[in-house]
């Protein structure tokens, strides 16, 4: 098997969720190596090394400074057509997403997404899906060569081994079509606090809050534990808090010891987004919430009385 | 002005749906309806049109029931629809739906490519990418505010970081979020005059793509087995009597989480 991983990156370092994939395609073994595209970004690629990568490829170039897909499609197809793996790995994000989707059109490979697992089994790869609601595991398969995939955000964690990377530029020749799309603008939404990929307990808060202020409630049980807060999609829809804390589909995959919802319904969007959590708590006034069909301690009643009292609880506790 | 907007028939939500042992393929015996994030895709397409001028063409790829969700786009307001359907071309992956859409969409020559943010069955949010790439055009993903003028379309999205504004020249081809709008209803008369709308409906040969690059043949993916998740365990679950704070403490206590 030989790898190649693309390994994101964002301010100046390399996200854990990609670092997250190199490590399990060093566990699964081959020749595993890491492609970063950018601008100015040489330094970062060495850093590779450590989480399990002989080998970085580098494209250093203007084209790539920001993060668009497109340019990125050019300069994968260009790698891999240079040094033919067989495996292509993307920790899924809103950019790689787009890259690995094109790059399946543009080499007419399989792409898998929203892998939760990669085993070897009988000598090929297996990719594992959850599907239809995270009801049914799928393990799914590629008929070509590379096998594109997408990883679940979050699914793995990077493991530090130690080790060097050697460091390889390669040119990329741009399509004219591929710098058509340009970025005018970036802003950068800023979360306070630890942030939620990271916390080992997250409490999280939904629209059953009723009102953007009661976020403290949320906060405050946050603090006392010592994690990080969470929204759902609707709240943040509603410019209650920040996209940054936006667990689900469309957000951030969280796996944290400990999860509590609060006013939160359960629904799938937000369901895939934290399913793998250690251990949930739902607190919720609808008994028929979905959250109760998954969660492992489900607590029917009103947040705005349970969550100040368990926040003194807890507090009384660690103190 | 003349926008396409790719959209979906899926089983419908309300009931069970299942993947079919036999065909690993899911299930689509039962009732389907076009797939509620491409509602939001169609809905975008109308607005442009009404600001702009022009035309809406509705373009779907599905078995031959998939014509109710066409009928549906056309009765919120799209003027003509295009259906691609063929049994050669079911169990079709992302490889060789794209080699049959982009054959579909091209000819077609429109300005603007909508895609809704993700398929309601098989969760994938990735065909605008492959379609995009295929047909050599740029594109913008996730867009939750889009506007076009003077040849060009700008869209501004989320990301995990943040929020971006992407510009492009048209042709283009976005997809939208469903944050974007607020889908309209059918009225009667659009229900009424759907039916009397231009539809065409052409088979993959008709599109001059081979048999062997659509449906499981034409796919470079394939599903192995179909398994169980991996049990939760059970859950627990009590009334708050004024007691529910204390019970959680304990509860994460035992559970060494706290």
């Amino acid at each position: 098997m030989s790898t190649l991983v693309f390994l994101e990156h964002h301010e100046g370092e390399l996200l854990k969720p990609s670092l997250g994939v190199l490590s399990k395609a060093a566990d699964l073994g081959g020749d595993v190596a890491g492609v970063v595209l950018g601008s100015g970004v040489r330094e970062l690629a060495a850093g590779a090394g450590a989480y399990g990568a002989s080998k970085v490829y580098v494209a250093d170039k203007p084209e790539l400074e920001k993060p668009l897909p497109q340019p990125r499609v050019d300069a994968l197809a260009a790698l891999i057509g240079e040094q033919g793996f067989d495996t292509v790995l993307f920790a899924a994000t809103v950019l790689s997403a787009d890259v690995a989707a094109a790059l399946s059109a543009r080499l007419s490979a399989g792409l898998n997404w929203d892998l939760t697992d990669l085993v070897q089994q009988d000598g090929s790869l297996i990719g594992k899906r959850p599907a239809l609601g995270d009801s049914v595991l799928v393990d799914v398969g590629w008929t070509n060569e590379p096998r594109l995939a997408l990883i679940r955000s979050g699914t793995f964690d990077p493991k530090e081994t130690g080790g060097e990377a050697q460091v390889e530029e390669f040119d990329v020749q741009f399509e004219d079509f591929s710098l058509g799309a340009t970025m005018i603008e970036q802003a950068h939404a800023e979360s306070e606090g630890p942030s939620i990929e990271d916390a080992d307990v997250i409490v999280a808060g939904g629209r059953g809050l009723g009102s953007p202020e009661n976020f403290k409630l949320v906060e405050e049980l946050a603090q006392a534990l010592g994690g990080a807060v969470a929204a759902t999609r609707a709240v943040v829809d509603a410019g209650w808090y920040p996209y940054a804390t936006q667990v689900g589909q469309t957000g951030k995959t969280v796996s944290p010891k400990l999860y509590i919802a609060c006013g939160i319904s359960g629904a799938i969007q937000h369901k895939v987004g934290m399913q793998s959590s250690g251990v949930i708590v739902a607190i919720n006034k609808d008994p028929n919430a979905p959250i109760f069909e998954f969660c492992d301690l489900g607590v029917v009643g009103d947040l705005h009385e349970i969550v100040p009292k368990l926040t003194e609880l807890v507090r009384q506790r660690k103190s | 002005m003349k926008i396409a907007v790719c959209i979906k028939h899926v089983p419908e939500g309300t009931t069970h749906r299942r993947i079919n042992p036999e065909t690993k393929r899911l299930d689509r015996s039962g009732e389907g309806a076009i797939n509620p994030f491409d509602t939001h895709a169609v809905e975008e397409a109308l607005r442009i049109r009404d600001a702009e001028s022009g035309e809406v063409l509705i373009v779907s790829m599905g078995p031959a029931a998939a014509q109710d969700s066409v009928r549906k786009a056309l009765a919120m307001g799209a003027d003509s629809a295009l259906l691609v359907t063929d049994d050669t071309a079911g169990g079709s992956d992302l490889v060789a739906t794209t080699n049959a859409l982009a054959a579909a969409l091209e000819p077609e020559n429109a300005d603007l490519i909508v895609f809704g943010q993700q398929a309601g069955d098989s969760d994938g949010a990735v065909l605008w990418a492959a379609v995009a790439d295929r047909l050599r055009r740029p594109m913008i993903s996730q867009v939750a505010e889009l506007t076009v003028s003077d040849g060009k379309v700008t869209g501004k999205r989320q990301t995990e970081f943040g929020y971006d504004t992407i510009e492009a020249p048209l042709p283009a081809i976005v997809a939208v979020s469903d944050a974007i709008n607020e889908p309209r209803y059918p009225s009667l008369k659009g229900i009424m005059g759907a039916r009397s709308k231009p539809q065409r409906t052409v088979t993959v040969s008709e599109l001059g793509v081979e048999a062997g690059s659509v449906g499981e043949a034409g796919s470079k993916t394939t599903v192995h087995a179909l398994n169980d998740p991996p049990p939760r365990g059970d859950t627990v679950k009590i009334e708050d009597d004024g007691g529910a704070p204390e019970k959680i403490v304990e509860y994460l206590a035992e559970k060494k989480v706290l």
